[in-house]
C-alpha cells in the first residue's frame, strides 16, 4: 500500500514483561517521519517501558523495533533521548554545561574528552532552551523546569533525527511548558520525528499532530483528529474519564 | 639529644607505614567517591568482609604470607562476593540490601571459620593473619608499600582513563545505556576498582572497618565542592590524611589496632566538614537561615506598612 516511505519508528508485536507480569502486550506502532507524536495512557499503562524498549534499555519478551528500517544498535547516533527528570540524582556534583555536554559523549566515543567544539554546541543548545545564563550553575540549584530544559538541551546536542522524550512536561512551570512546545514544533519543522510520553489529555490536540493511546495494549494510534476520540479514550482509561469534556 | 635520635630511628618504620597509609587512603578515598555517589556505600562493607576467606584460602594453598598472594586471594574472594550479589539481585526477587547482607555474613562467617582452623593447626607461620580483621599498620613493610603503590596507581589510572564513561554511568545510567555504553561491563569495572582499593587496605585497616575508608572521605569531600573532579581529589586527600594520622597515632601508642584509629580520624574530618563547610555545612546553613528570616521579616514589615498607608 504505502510501503514506499520508510518508517521513523516501527514497532512490531512487542511484548515486555517484568517477572511474569506483562507491562506491554503485543504492541504494533508505526511512526512516520516528521511527526510529533504523544503517547498517552493511564498510570502503569507502560508508556515509559515502551520508550525504554524502543531504546533497547529493557529487553522485550517478544517483538521487534526498527528505526528507519534498522535495529536501534546501529541507529543510536540518530536517536536522542530525554529520560524522566526524576530518574537521576540532581545532587550529583556537576554543573549545567557538563550535563549538556554529556549529549556529545556518544559521538565522542571512548576515552576522548569533550573539548571546545563540544562546549560550543552545548552553549548553542542552552541558548535554544533559554538557559545560557546558567552554564556554571550547580544542577541541584535548578528548578524543576530548568532541570527539564537542561535535559532537553542535552538531547539537542545529540543532533538526532528521532527524539524520544519521557514526560518532558512533568512538573514544569507555564513558561517552560510553552518553551518546550515551541522547541518541539521547531524540531518537527526541521523534519525530526519526536515521540513524547504525555499525561495531560487537555493539551494533546494543541501540542501534537499524532497520538498513541496505550494501556498495556495499543488502543489506537494515528493522526490526532482521527484517533483522539471519546470512544478510544474511554477504552484507554476505562470509566475514569468523567472529567473529559468533548468539544464536538 | 638522645631522644631525638630514637625519634629519627623510629621515623624510618613510621615513614614506611605513613606512606603506605597515605597511598591506600588516597586510593580508597578517590574510588569511594563513586560508591557514595551511586548510593552503594554498603557495597564496600560487603566486599571487605567477603575478602576474608580469600586470605585464609590463599594462605592454606600456598603456605605463604607474601602480601601479593594474600591480596590476590582477598581480591578474588571479594570480587566473587560482589558478582554473587549482582546475580542474586538480577536473577531472584531478593532485594539489593538483603543480597548484600546474605553475602557479607556468609563469606565473613566462612572466613572466620577458616582463620580459626588455621590457628588450631598451630602453624608457626600463621601468626599475623588475624591482623586482617582489625588491621595492624605497624606490620606494613616496604614491599607492602610497593604493592599498594603499584596496584593503587593502576586503579587510579584506569579511573582517569574511563573518567567520562564512569561519570555518566553514575549520573544517568539510562542515558548512558541509550548512547551505547556497556553498562554492565562498566559496572563490573567500577566494582573491580573498588575491590582493589579495599583489599589493599585490608592489612592496615582490617576487613571490619575498611568500608569506612571508602565512604568517609567521599562524604566529607562532597561537603566542600560541587565538582566531581574536585570531589575525587579532595576525597583522596582526606583519605590520605586520615590514613596517615590514624597510623601514626596507632603505631606510636602501643598495640592499638590501626583500623579503628584511622576510622576515628576520618570521622573527625567528616564531622568538621559537615559542620563547617561553606554552602552545605550546618553552621553556614544556620547563619543563612537566620539572615533569611531577618530578610523576610523586614520585607513583611515593609508590605504591612505599605498596605496600612494605602488603607489610610
Amino acid at each position: 500500500m504505502e510501503a514506499a516511505e520508510p518508517k521513523a519508528i516501527e514497532v512490531t508485536d512487542l511484548t515486555v514483561a517484568y517477572q511474569d507480569k506483562p507491562v506491554l502486550w503485543d504492541i504494533d506502532l508505526d511512526v512516520p517521519p516528521g511527526v510529533l507524536l504523544s503517547i498517552v495512557g493511564p498510570n502503569g499503562a507502560g508508556k515509559t517501558t515502551l520508550i525504554k524498549a524502543i531504546l533497547g534499555l529493557v529487553r522485550p519478551a517478544a517483538g521487534n523495533v526498527l528505526i528507519y528500517n534498522k535495529p536501534y544498535e546501529v541507529q543510536r547516533r540518530i536517536v536522542g533521548y530525554v529520560p524522566q527528570r526524576g530518574s537521576v540524582d540532581w545532587d550529583f556534583p556537576t554543573n549545567v554545561l557538563d550535563v549538556v555536554m554529556m549529549g556529545r559523549y556518544g559521538a565522542l566515543g571512548w576515552v576522548r574528552r569533550p573539548g571546545k567544539s563540544e562546549r560550543e554546541l552545548a552553549m548553542q543548545a542552552l541558548e535554544k532552551v533559554g538557559m545560557e545564563a546558567y552554564t556554571t550553575r550547580q544542577i541541584s540549584q535548578l528548578s524543576g523546569g530548568q532541570q527539564q530544559r537542561v535535559f532537553l538541551a542535552r538531547a539537542l546536542v545529540q543532533d538526532a533525527t528521532v527524539y524520544l522524550m519521557d514526560e518532558p512536561f512533568q512538573g514544569v512551570d507555564a513558561t517552560t511548558e510553552r518553551a518546550i512546545v515551541t522547541l518541539l514544533q521547531e524540531l518537527r519543522a526541521n523534519g525530526k520525528t519526536v515521540v513524547v510520553v504525555h499525561h495531560d489529555l487537555q493539551t494533546v490536540t494543541d501540542y501534537f499532530d499524532w497520538v498513541m493511546l496505550l494501556n498495556i495494549r495499543r488502543i489506537a494510534s494515528g493522526p490526532v483528529n482521527e484517533t483522539f476520540t471519546p470512544d478510544n479514550l474511554r477504552e484507554t482509561y476505562g470509566g475514569r474519564l468523567a472529567f473529559m469534556k468533548t468539544d464536538k | 639529644m638522645e631522644n631525638l635520635s630514637t625519634l629519627i630511628h623510629l621515623d624510618y618504620t613510621l615513614m614506611i607505614v605513613g606512606i603506605g597509609a597515605a597511598l591506600l587512603g588516597s586510593v580508597s578515598g578517590a574510588l569511594g567517591t563513586y560508591a557514595v555517589l551511586r548510593r552503594q556505600s554498603l557495597l564496600g562493607d560487603a566486599i571487605s568482609h567477603a575478602a576474608l576467606p580469600g586470605i585464609a584460602i590463599a594462605f592454606l594453598l600456598t603456605g605463604s604470607k607474601t602480601p601479593l598472594i594474600l591480596v590476590l586471594g582477598a581480591a578474588i574472594a571479594g570480587w566473587l562476593g560482589t558478582l554473587l550479589i549482582m546475580s542474586i539481585v538480577r536473577l531472584t526477587r531478593i532485594k539489593y540490601d538483603s543480597a548484600l547482607a546474605i553475602v557479607l555474613s556468609t563469606f565473613f562467617g566462612f572466613g572466620l571459620v577458616l582463620h580459626t582452623l588455621i590457628q588450631r593447626t598451630g602453624n608457626a607461620n600463621q601468626a599475623g593473619l588475624d591482623t586482617f580483621l582489625f588491621g595492624q599498620a605497624a606490620t606494613i613493610l616496604a614491599r607492602d608499600v610497593l604493592t599498594i603503590g603499584i596496584l593503587g596507581g593502576i586503579a587510579l589510572i584506569v579511573m582517569l582513563i574511563f573518567w567520562k564513561e564512569l561519570k555518566l554511568l553514575v549520573f544517568d545510567e539510562g542515558f548512558a545505556a541509550s548512547i551505547g555504553l556497556p553498562i554492565r561491563a562498566l559496572d563490573i569495572l567500577l566494582t573491580s576498582l573498588l575491590v582493589i582499593a579495599i583489599v589493599l587496605g585490608l592489612q592496615a585497616v582490617g576487613a571490619v572497618l575498611m568500608s569506612a575508608m571508602l565512604v568517609a572521605p567521599a562524604v566529607a569531600a562532597r561537603q566542600w565542592t560541587n565538582r566531581l573532579r574536585l570531589m575525587v581529589f579532595l576525597a583522596a586527600c582526606f583519605g590520605a590524611l586520615a590514613g596517615v594520622s590514624g597510623t601514626i597515632i596507632s603505631s606510636t601508642m602501643s598495640r592499638i589496632p590501626t583500623g579503628p584509629t584511622i576510622v576515628l580520624c576520618a570521622t573527625v574530618v567528616v564531622g568538621l566538614s559537615i559542620a563547617f563547610a561553606p554552602n552545605r555545612g550546618l553552621v553556614w546553613n544556620r547563619i543563612r537561615q537566620q539572615r533569611h528570616r531577618h530578610g523576610l521579616k523586614t520585607a513583611a514589615d515593609g508590605l504591612l506598612k505599605q498596605s496600612q498607608q494605602r488603607s489610610e
